[in-house]
């Protein structure tokens, strides 16, 4: 494979409220036994592309932890493999962070060093499954210099919350990228995944340095819209972005849909994560579940409907779990009833207590607490 | 190479014939077990879990399967720099190889291997058993006892011991007699197929056994009894808990059954002694608004439509609407489509079962046959299965 990536994790991540309070956005659970990080690295890997750095920014533990070596993503390499980039130094004391290429500029040496010709610049908060080697296919075929993946939404005011909308030409070459500003017409929203020539990224790199510029998007790529051939690339098929709370919930529950959960996690490749060794879930006499997901190391008595349960999640006889979800190792008491709920990590509901968010607004239950 | 306290050699070239259909493309120690694991995986945990990090895998009957699912040994932490997993298959030597005539000779084969690590001893076992011991604890009490052999017993009811090797102890929990399946059972401590022994004595026994031309080369049969003759001190070490050799059909089946009853001494949800096993990439699993689970193990990545009850389901599993599944266990990557029936059935991985088939042996009285759906088979719709397929 020609291409490397980069996954940029130096994004904002505020968003998600109390979800990443200790993590960064790429580290949250999602989908019963996922990081959201899982899917851009699982696709990356799925396509082909083994020599892989990672933006690491703030609070990282968490995602160090769960990537560690990187075998489980079959990126223990001699050769490339995955890459931890820690934070932009400062060059001068407590200068701060100003922006992504930062970033890149700290790791030039890495990107300049890898043998590959092109690469790919990608964020973590887009779920998809997709195969990157069409999009590189595209890419040289077009002659481009910078290849935009975009997807159509259809429902904008959900998903797109301060995305970039692609203004393109009917060749598809793009002139412009704008900030969302609440359209309700289906858009062509950028999911931040970039392809280019790996030149042409140390150049843009090196020219936003030299006029003191620091953001990726808008000084590499809006800044050059006119000097540079910049394509779009539509990826068609399930893509969710998380965006909000509202959101995170919203697209962990379309995962119920069978159509969306066989594709999310069987399209084009198998989605990746950290193995636990955790045991088949295993259902009581008592135990009621309906249209719901159940991952491994579960013991469930009670009742759970329209819901996801993590890895190692009990649920007491006599609990009714419904829109909710129930991240690992969290434990439910008995009597206890769940209605939009969102429990963080071991989280542990005591016996006979109700617990009520709205459909909108989910309740989060902050990791290790106990109610 | 490190030298090492104990080293431990796993006997994984059986066939286990009396398994049928199951062990008709792998090696028994490879048979999918507990909705997840494999048999040998339960071997293997217990080697991780007690510290010993030195295994020697044995195989010979159908090593394919069994050798990649090893591979290099990391899903048990066995990928060591010093030590760790080694797959040993029977070999050619100088005046041509022959293959492993029985367990001592397994054994004595690889006395080579055995030697590099220069262990004080040698821990016998048998990668076809489901059962969580902790070895270490075994090897302190050998160590205690002072003693050249120790064997891992376990009290069996009365009316099966004379299915086992059984042994008859002292108060003091030396061996005085072993008795391979005895008609007339004296004790019912039956012999698990765990030894220690203290690797000089071993050495030398096996390369008596080697010589005598007529040995079985086996350890129940041929050792343990000449170091009896021999009036060596052997002791018995007591293990209290879950043990079952998954040998035919019927207790294979009743030990995945055993799986489902939360008053089990076997619990599989144990974070202090996890049960390790190569882990498939598969999403949760999936119940829709129509399912109903009940005790039941259900595996990542199934999707399911009908009814399960009182079965084991591995991962990747496809159950389809109005499908009924009672006292089963299926394999990985089964697909069963609209309406099929199954009561204690046990599908081979990858089996297709077309819509409307039933699985069932005829209930007669209480007792009701198991029937056996091979590996990769696809039966057409509306088919009535009352016996195991035949080989």
């Amino acid at each position: 494979m020609e291409m490397m990536g980069i996954i940029n994790l130096s994004e904002s991540d505020d968003y998600l409220g109390n979800l990443t309070d200790e993590r960064p956005f790429a580290a949250v659970p999602f989908a019963g036994r996922y990081r959201m990080i899982d899917f851009t690295l699982s696709n990356m890997v799925n396509s082909g592309v083994t020599n892989v750095g990672i933006f690491i920014q703030h609070k990282y533990r968490s995602l160090m932890d769960h990537l560690r070596s990187g075998k489980e993503w079959d990126l223990a390499r001699k050769r490339g493999g995955l890459f931890f980039l820690p934070p932009a130094y400062s060059r001068f004391p407590l200068q701060i962070h100003r922006g992504d290429v930062d970033n890149f500029y700290t790791n030039l040496d890495y990107i300049s060093k890898s043998p590959q010709k092109y690469i790919l610049v990608s964020g973590a908060n887009i779920l998809t499954n997709l195969d990157y080697r069409e999009a590189l296919a595209a890419h040289q075929g077009k002659k481009a210099d910078i290849t935009i993946l975009y997807a159509n939404i259809q429902n904008p005011k959900q998903d797109c919350r301060g995305s970039y909308i692609l203004e393109t030409d009917h060749e598809e070459r793009i002139n412009n990228l704008v900030e969302y500003a609440g359209q309700e017409s289906s858009q062509k929203m950028c999911i931040e995944m970039f392809i280019m020539d790996k030149k042409m990224l140390l150049q843009l790199v090196n020219n936003c340095i030299a006029y003191g510029d620091y953001d990726f998007i808008k000084h590499c790529i809006i800044k050059n819209c006119n000097k540079l051939k910049i394509y779009g690339y539509c990826h068609q098929g399930y893509v969710a972005r998380i965006a909000s709370l509202q959101s995170y919930f919203q697209h962990s529950m379309s995962l119920l849909k069978p159509e969306i959960w066989k594709e999310l996690f069987f399209k084009s490749g198998l989605i990746y994560t950290k193995v636990k060794d955790e045991p088949p879930a295993k259902y009581t006499h008592r135990a009621e579940v309906t249209n719901s997901l159940v991952a491994s190391g579960c013991h469930i008595a009670g009742k759970v409907e329209n819901s996801i349960l993590f890895r190692g999640v009990k649920v007491q006889e006599g609990a009714w779990i419904k829109n909710s979800i129930i991240m690992q190792k969290g434990e439910i008491g008995s009597q206890v009833i769940l209605e939009n709920v969102i429990c963080d990590k071991d989280v542990h509901i005591s016996d006979g207590k109700h617990l009520k968010g709205e459909e909108n607004y989910p309740l989060v239950i902050k990791k290790g607490w106990v109610i | 190479m490190q030298k090492k306290k104990c080293v431990a050699m796993l006997l994984a070239g059986g066939q286990g014939s009396r398994l049928g259909v199951l062990t008709q493309k792998v090696a028994k120690p490879a048979v999918e077990f507990g909705g997840k694991y494999r048999i040998i995986d339960f071997t293997l945990s217990n080697c991780y879990n007690s510290g010993i990090n030195t295994v020697g895998v044995l195989t010979q009957y159908k090593p394919l399967l069994l050798n990649s699912y090893i591979g290099i040994g990391s899903a048990w932490d066995l990928d060591r720099q010093n030590g760790g997993v080694y797959v040993l298959p029977p070999f050619v030597k100088e005046y041509g190889g022959e293959w492993y005539k029985g367990t001592a000779d397994a054994i004595c084969q690889n006395i080579n291997f055995i030697d590099q690590f220069e262990p004080e001893y040698v821990l016998v076992l048998s990668g076809d058993h489901i059962y969580k011991m902790d070895y270490s604890l075994m090897l302190e009490y050998h160590e205690q006892k002072n003693t050249e052999v120790t064997i891992a017993v376990i009290e069996v009811p009365w009316e099966e011991a004379n299915r086992f090797g059984i042994m008859s102890i002292d108060e003091n929990h030396q061996i005085i007699e072993f008795v391979e399946k005895p008609q007339e059972p004296k004790s019912n401590l039956a012999s698990m197929g765990i030894y220690i022994f203290s690797w000089p004595v071993l050495r030398k026994y096996l390369q008596e056994d080697e010589r005598n031309i007529q040995s079985t080369h086996d350890f129940g049969k041929d050792i343990i009894p000449k170091l009896l003759r021999e009036k060596h001190e052997l002791f018995a070490y007591p293990f209290i808990g879950y043990w079952k050799d998954v040998g035919t059909i019927e207790s294979f089946w009743e030990a995945n059954m055993d799986l489902l009853s939360d008053q089990s001494t076997l619990q599989l949800h144990d974070p202090a002694w996890r049960i390790y096993s190569v882990n498939p990439t598969c999403p949760p699993h999936y119940l829709a608004a129509t399912a109903k689970v009940k005790n039941s193990l259900l595996g990542e990545g199934c999707m399911v439509l009908g009814e399960v009850e009182n079965s084991v389901i591995f991962p990747d599993v496809y159950i389809g609407m109005g499908a009924k599944i009672r006292n089963s266990i299926v394999m990985t990557g089964v697909r069963i489509e609209d309406n099929v029936r199954l009561d204690k059935a046990i599908i081979g991985r990858n089996a297709v079962l077309h819509s409307n088939t039933v699985v069932a042996a005829p209930a007669k009285e209480d007792k009701q046959d198991i029937v056996v759906v091979m590996a990769d088979i696809v039966i057409p719709p509306n088919s009535k299965i009352q016996e195991s397929s035949i080989v």
